[in-house]
């Protein structure tokens, strides 16, 4: 059973959680009384229909103000696959939201206020997922039922949402577009009878069609070290493993290795899944590996194939969004989390201020604030063992952790 | 309402180990909240996986309410008996004696609430920094907000708008000194990924969840189970009915469904053809539209 990650995005009110709450309904995924309540607290904010945002928008802030603030998690299945939905918010102020649902998506689903077309947060959340590398984004044309369903008003949003997309979109991200009335439930799970003009598949066909990432067998194995489980029982007095999560690639017992930073070669002797051999473990499985040869590992270290290095450097250039009030200056000393190894990290420059829109870069850059987006360079205390994110997404990228809040203040994707 | 049955997602597990093991390197004194219930007897197992063939390097706390279903206490001592388990019981009525808390009083007279006074002693008294849980997203629309590691500040308490971003599977666990850290490696499983598992991997299940005889009444179009802890008046005559319970919690606010359900099988069958949430069949979640966020913002898991 495959899951599919989808992250919705757009400006605020363009009906994201709208969209959401409707396709569970229509796929008999809202129980009664989870419905009933929905009914009720539409009433009460004495609206004549049922506001099926109110699913997704469960804090009380959100229900008063109407809004969405903070991520949620909806999951639904269909006999194809399960689903996971991070609805998220649209305002520019709770980006930092929004890139955290983001970050885990197969798919961004973005949706356009047919009145309104393409807005700034269209860009800022396309360019995002392109930042992200999300492989599939689908462009819900929205609110399709108050342009009297007209089909100019869908291709002139499709044209202009092109021109920009093709300046940032990489290579093989798939976008689609789709005309649909989330209040209405028109072509979310059946095809609109209002247009006909529209031939190609519903947007739940569409998501249950799209095809799950198969590259991250392909790429180059990494395996970082999260923990060493030493029982020391006496069933198990020598039994030395390390447990970790693969990242990406494939592990095979038998292969050639190094262990980083340490250097040291040796082969895989050994993959256990709860006390049970495998042969090789894939990209995101739990593992303990066993090596052939006794050498000095701890957490945050890394075992590589042989013939397929990491980089390796104490010097990194990454594109950074920043999430915290406080800005982000050179010179600023942060905790690095890569993965799960953890090294002290100082700004060293800052270039590039990314400006959304109109796709500029400001060059001189003091300071990076809330929600902004540029590139920097980064020493760090320790050797990090990274691939570019474009190539390599499970080992591109790191969090940057205030030491004085112990916040998440920022995340990087390495050049 | 789950209409579909698909095998248990395996990512899900893999992702969970990898969540348990973050706990185990980043912190210090971490726990597992158990209940007793399915979502905690997973964790359970999913903790005996993630540090196989070691033992789970962490104890278990139950939070006593007094108002137990009395199944539910034996299967916890037998399977920390046959696991090797270290336990940690504390007991609300202990929180009542000390004044600390005031029993709620009347027919909708309930202990949850409470627990969370408990709960925080206790993560005072030892010192954890870490509290693992079994609360899932898909149970309730504040859960649904939750990060996979929770930030508490001092008074335990959840501050919605102030959530960390969480990004890809980076896990930041770093704390001040008073904070603890709610952390939910079961965040993406739903109700029926829970039966999947439990049905995949084998797993014992306290005798409540199956189809038994009951003394029980009804209330608000609910079937309560009786027993001694509740108010019961002279209009909810008690009778005996074949029910089961789709989640385990305070005795008196945990309602029963009719079920002829035998065998997990069963189970899973009326899950996926039942109409209402496994949480509607909560009467703490009933209070008001915002009951479980409020109680989260006072230190609730
Ligand atoms: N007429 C119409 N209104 C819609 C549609 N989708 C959403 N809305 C309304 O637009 C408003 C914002 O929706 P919401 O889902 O909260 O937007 P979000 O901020 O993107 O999550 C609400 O009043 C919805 O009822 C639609 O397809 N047609
Ligand atoms: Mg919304």
């Amino acid at each position: 059973m495959d899951v599919l990650k989808i992250a919705t995005a757009g400006s605020v009110d363009d009906g994201k959680s709208t969209l959401i709450g409707r396709l569970l309904f229509e796929t008999n995924s809202i129980t009664t009384d989870k419905l009933e309540a929905i009914m009720a607290s539409s009433k009460k904010k004495g609206l004549d229909y049922v506001d099926l945002s109110l699913l997704t928008d469960g804090l009380i802030a959100e229900r008063e103000q109407g809004i969405t603030i903070d991520v949620a998690h909806i999951y639904f299945s269909t006999p194809k696959r399960k689903f996971i939905i991070a609805d998220t918010p649209g305002h520019f102020e709770y980006t930092r939201n929004m890139v955290t649902g983001a970050s885990n998506a197969n798919v961004s689903m973005i949706l356009v206020d047919a009145r309104n077309g393409v807005v700034e947060q269209t860009f800022r959340h396309f360019y995002i997922s392109c930042l992200l590398r999300i492989p599939n984004v689908v462009v819900c044309v929205n609110k399709m039922d108050l342009v009297d369903y007209d089909q100019t008003t869908f291709e002139e949003i499709k044209n202009a949402f092109m021109d920009f997309a093709e300046k940032v979109r990489f290579p093989g991200q798939e976008i689609s577009f789709i005309p649909v009335s989330s209040l209405y439930g028109e072509n979310l799970v059946h095809q609109s009878a209002h247009m006909p003009w529209y031939n190609d598949a519903p947007l739940l066909s569409l998501l249950e069609a799209i095809p799950l990432e198969q590259h991250l067998s392909e790429e180059p194995s990494r395996f970082p070290v999260q923990y060493v489980v030493r029982p020391k029982s006496e069933e198990f007095h020598d039994y030395r493993a390390y447990a970790g999560k693969v990242a990406s690639g494939l592990l095979r017992k038998g292969e050639r290795v190094v262990v980083l930073p340490s250097g040291q070669e040796t082969t895989i002797a050994r993959i256990e899944k709860f006390g049970r051999e495998i042969e090789a473990a894939q990209a995101k499985e739990s593992v303990n590996v066993m090596l052939q040869d006794d050498v000095d590992i701890s957490r945050g270290d890394m075992i590589v194939p042989l013939s397929q290095l990491p980089q390796q450097s104490r010097q990194l250039e990454a594109t950074i969004c920043w999430m915290d009030k406080k800005p982000l200056r050179a010179g600023s000393t942060y905790l690095l989390q890569h993965g799960v190894n953890t090294s002290r990290a100082k700004v060293s420059a800052l270039s590039n201020l990314i400006e959304v829109v109109t796709l500029g870069a400001d060059s001189t850059v003091s300071e990076l604030k809330l929600n902004e987006i540029a590139d920097v360079q980064l020493k760090t205390a320790k050797e990090v063992f990274y691939d570019s994110f474009a190539e390599n997404r499970a080992n591109g990228a790191f969090i940057l952790i205030d030491e004085g809040t112990n916040s998440t203040v920022g995340v990087g994707l390495i050049k | 309402m789950a209409t579909h049955n698909t095998a248990f997602p395996r990512e899900l597990e893999d992702e969970a180990i990898y969540i348990l093991r973050e706990v185990a390197a980043q912190f210090e004194k971490p726990v597992l909240l158990f209940s007793g219930g399915k979502d905690s007897i997973t964790l359970v197992r999913l903790a005996q996986k993630a540090f196989y063939p070691a033992k789970i390097p962490f104890p278990l706390l139950h939070v006593d309410t007094g108002h137990n279903f009395e199944e539910t206490i034996r299967f916890r001592d037998e399977l920390v008996e046959e696991l090797g388990l270290e336990l940690i019981v504390r007991y609300v009525q202990d929180s009542i004696d000390q004044q600390k808390v005031v029993e709620e009083t009347g027919k909708y007279a309930s202990r949850n609430v409470l627990q969370t006074v408990t709960l925080l002693d206790a993560i005072e008294e030892f010192g954890f920094d870490a509290c693992i849980g079994g609360a899932r997203r898909d149970e309730e629309k504040a859960r649904a907000k939750e990060r996979i590691f929770s930030v508490r500040n001092d008074f335990g308490q959840w501050d919605a708008k102030k959530q960390r971003p969480e990004l890809f599977d980076m896990l930041n666990g770093r704390i001040s000194l008073g904070e603890n850290v709610r952390v939910f490696p079961i965040s993406n499983w739903t109700e029926l990924d829970v039966w999947n598992y439990i049905r995949e991997e084998q797993l014992a299940i306290p005798s409540i969840y199956y189809s038994h005889e009951r003394e029980t009444f009804e209330r608000d179009g609910q079937i309560l189970p009786y027993s001694s802890f509740m108010m019961v008046s002279e209009d909810e005559p008690v009778s005996t009915r074949m029910v089961r319970f789709r989640t385990v919690g305070d005795m008196t606010c945990t309602a029963a469904v009719e079920s002829t359900a035998i065998v997990i099988e069963d189970i899973i069958a009326e899950i996926l053809s039942a109409t209402v949430s496994e949480r509607g069949a909560r009467i703490d979640d009933k209070r008001s539209e915002a009951a479980m966020e409020k109680r989260k913002q006072a230190g609730y898991f």
